[in-house]
């Protein structure tokens, strides 16, 4: 298992990437930071790009250790947690 | 058994096909769809580029496959998704449905696009004529089409 200082990958795809100004990044979460959603609070305020990039909230899209998620999803050391827009593909 | 591919490089139509049907007398028909870059006059796209989630992408075009196999009786099915930088005219995404009849071949290939339209993580950014680029937004129409299934 995985202890509470191992940080987490977070990816960020398209316009998230351009935004935030980075395609990946480790963090170690504070221990009130449990599901997706309270991720997106805390990485908006890492700085004027991420606050950027999650400012309208209905146009993010999510995949936690690469399955598709919603803000109630649970997140955790270790966790590959991904960000990016409605998918556009085919 | 399901081929999928995500590839920078172009696909052989014919030799997809070649591929699938190979030492067969069991398939009736073969559902086909080939998206290409459009360049229309209004939006004067001349290239795109296809960004993906390499780590999940395979896995979740499997997951479409996989549900169009429970839907459908199928006797072979390819899914080849190319990424990276294409011009107006090339293809960009092949889907080959197998079956013993052709309503089964028809309907798991329109099923296979439309959720591989809306379910794996790919992303086109739209060079235009005069420099300009943009990523494309997600559109209702493609969630609409596919919900119907």
């Amino acid at each position: 298992m995985a202890d509470a200082a191992t940080p987490l990958t977070i990816l960020y795809f398209a316009w998230l990437r351009e935004r935030t100004g980075t395609s990946q990044e480790c963090v170690t979460l504070p221990a009130d930071v449990r599901t997706v959603g309270a991720l997106i609070a805390w990485l908006a305020e890492r700085s004027p790009g991420h606050a950027s990039a999650f400012a309208n909230r209905r146009t993010v899209r999510c995949a936690v250790n690469q399955d598709f998620a919603d803000p109630a999803t649970p997140v955790g050391p270790g966790d590959e947690v991904a960000f990016f827009p409605p998918v556009t593909g085919g | 058994m399901a081929r999928i591919s995500v590839q920078t490089e172009d696909f052989d139509i014919g030799a997809e096909f070649a591929a699938l049907t190979a030492g067969r007398t069991d398939i009736g028909g073969i559902g086909c769809f080939v998206g290409t870059v459009r360049a229309s006059a209004q939006d004067r796209v001349a290239a795109m580029t296809l960004e993906h989630y390499p780590a999940m992408t395979e896995r979740a075009i499997a997951r479409i496959v996989e549900e169009a196999e429970r839907r459908w009786e199928l006797l072979g099915c390819t899914v080849i998704h190319r990424v990276g930088r294409l011009t107006a005219g090339e293809n960009i995404v092949l889907v080959l449905a197998a079956a013993s009849h052709r309503q089964p071949a028809l309907d798991a290939t329109a099923f296979l696009i439309d959720w591989l339209k809306t379910k794996a993580p790919f992303w086109k950014k739209e060079e235009f004529a005069d420099g300009a680029a943009t990523w494309v937004e997600a559109r209702a129409a493609d969630d609409a089409a596919a919900a119907r299934w």
